[in-house]
């Protein structure tokens, strides 16, 4: 069990795949535009990662290694499009409002490269958990994001008026002064359109470097800077495991142990288990991050009006 | 001949595929150091890019739409992509050396560059005839040009200024681009 949080903690803060690790750009660019949006984009995400996750896993004695990456793309694209079908039949109003980033899923670096990095050389369980840890991770960092956009832009969150002339404030008459206070917000539109999101991204990864640079003095570490571009091409695997290191290793120690029984498992399983506690110290840092980050964002809005 | 032509200025200049759309914004963001390679990235982009729309609208037209299996489209564009672009690779290498030499290595990047999947999906989902997909797939990739070398431009003549340590790299990049995609919102107006 504390194997499943230990992924889940990975995912959701040591390595944000956002965040700290910045793959899949162009779905968090593109659909942040409010904060459900980013939301939502963010479970389809998830949806997909962990079911891709948990069958590569299944599938993992099965696949030749010459042609997995093939193998990869068309499970991952089975799944998106079940996704794509069920989100058109149930929430169809999300289906619109994303459109064609939904199919484009399956390009995104994050899923490929956690089946090459996690999920095929690791059994089911902690792949699912993996799968859910990167996917939680994502849905936060697209629905942060999204929420500042939606804010500084539109003056709303979730939906509700928060800022502007007629917020949702006025209708308590209590809170008749802070309805007053946040009416003064004029909406910086551009924050919603294009432009806006590579500012807030600018300033979230300024943010982070900082933090990196900061524990870096302190002598801890925190997950490397990418140096990788995101999607490109075949190097996607090797950065979502960037921080995992020696993931070839362990494939090749798999394969040499398939002959002598699952001692694999087991190997991976201690492995990730010595490094745990290295992975505690850094994550401290990760856990304070978030103060920094709204501080830069503040900074950001104020610059721009 | 007018819609196409509105259209290619369309998805060229006024929904730019990276600077509105933000599509293929990996390359976009990784190969713009120099001018000299993000023009070689961009004739690679606008070669696959034409190529994979015409394949692509002629496989949908013909085998997708007919069997009533649209649902498959993404499968089966991101498989014909990738196939493609391997072809394209072989050939290029084994017939036409000096383009191998100057567009080969931009080659294996651009199989999972979510733009030429995008505008493939882009094209079905405005139901383009084939003539017309083409027409859209070049103009989106010569966008895609258009943008990637200024970007690179750009980057060459502030390699050396003095930026605050935390911005340095892909920050003042994005910085960058978001104030190209300001100046490309003025395009707008075009249409």
């Amino acid at each position: 069990m504390s194997k499943a949080l230990e992924r889940i903690y990975n995912g959701l803060i040591k390595e944000n795949p956002t965040f700290v690790l910045t793959l899949g750009m162009c779905p968090t660019l593109a659909v942040t535009t409010s904060a459900i949006n980013g939301a939502g984009m963010g479970l389809s995400t998830m949806v997909v990662l962990v079911l891709s996750n948990v069958f590569i896993s299944m599938l993992r004695r099965v696949i030749p290694d010459k042609v997995r990456i093939p193998a990869f793309i068309v499970i991952i694209a089975s799944f998106v499009t079940i996704v794509q079908l069920l989100l058109q039949g149930y929430v169809p109003s999300l289906y619109e409002s994303l459109g064609i980033y939904i199919p484009l899923i399956v390009v995104n670096c994050i899923i490929l490269g956690r089946a090459e990095a996690y999920a095929y050389s690791n059994p089911v369980i902690p792949s699912l958990f993996d799968g859910l840890g990167m996917g939680l991770g994502f849905t936060v960092a697209l629905t942060l994001i999204g929420a500042c956009r939606e804010l500084l832009g539109a003056g709303q969150l979730f939906g509700f008026q928060i800022l502007g002339a007629d917020n949702v404030f006025y209708q308590n008459a209590s809170l008749r002064p802070l309805a007053m206070f946040l009416g003064e917000y004029t909406n910086i539109s551009i924050f919603i359109m294009a432009p806006g999101a590579f500012f807030v991204l600018a300033f979230i990864i300024a943010a982070m470097n900082r933090i990196r640079r900061s524990a870096a003095k302190k002598g801890k570490q925190i997950a490397p800077a990418s140096d990788c571009t995101g999607c490109m091409g075949k190097n996607c695997a090797e950065c979502a495991g960037g921080s995992k290191e020696g993931a070839s290793d362990q494939k090749q120690e798999e394969r040499i142990s398939k002959d002598s029984g699952s001692a694999a498992d087991e190997e991976t399983a201690s492995k990730d288990g010595g490094s745990a506690a290295d992975e505690e110290t850094a994550s401290k840092d990760s856990g304070s991050d978030a103060k920094p980050e709204e501080a830069a964002k503040n900074g950001e809005g104020e610059s721009a009006t | 001949m007018k819609t196409l032509l509105i259209i290619a200025v369309a998805s060229a200049l006024v929904n730019n595929v990276v600077l509105s759309q933000f599509l293929g914004l990996c390359p976009f963001l990784g190969v713009s150091k120099k001018v000299k390679t993000a023009a070689g990235m961009g004739a690679a982009v606008v070669f696959v890019i034409t190529l994979a729309s015409a394949v692509a609208a002629v496989i949908y037209q013909f085998v997708l739409a007919p069997n009533g299996l649209a649902y498959l489209e993404t499968i089966v564009f991101i498989l014909v992509i990738a196939a493609l672009v391997q072809f394209v690779e072989m050939f290029l290498k084994k017939y036409m050396k000096s383009l191998y030499q100057s567009l080969g290595v931009y080659l294996p990047l651009i199989t999972t560059n979510c733009a030429v999947l995008g505008v493939a999906l882009t094209n079905v989902q405005k139901s383009y005839d084939i003539l017309t997909s083409v027409v859209n797939g070049f103009a989106t990739a010569a966008g895609f040009t258009i943008s990637i070398v200024i970007l690179a431009g750009i980057r060459e003549k502030t390699e050396h200024n003095d930026v605050p340590e935390s911005f340095r790299g892909m920050p003042i990049t994005m910085i960058t681009a978001g104030l190209m995609a300001i100046a490309f919102c003025g395009f707008s107006g075009l249409l």
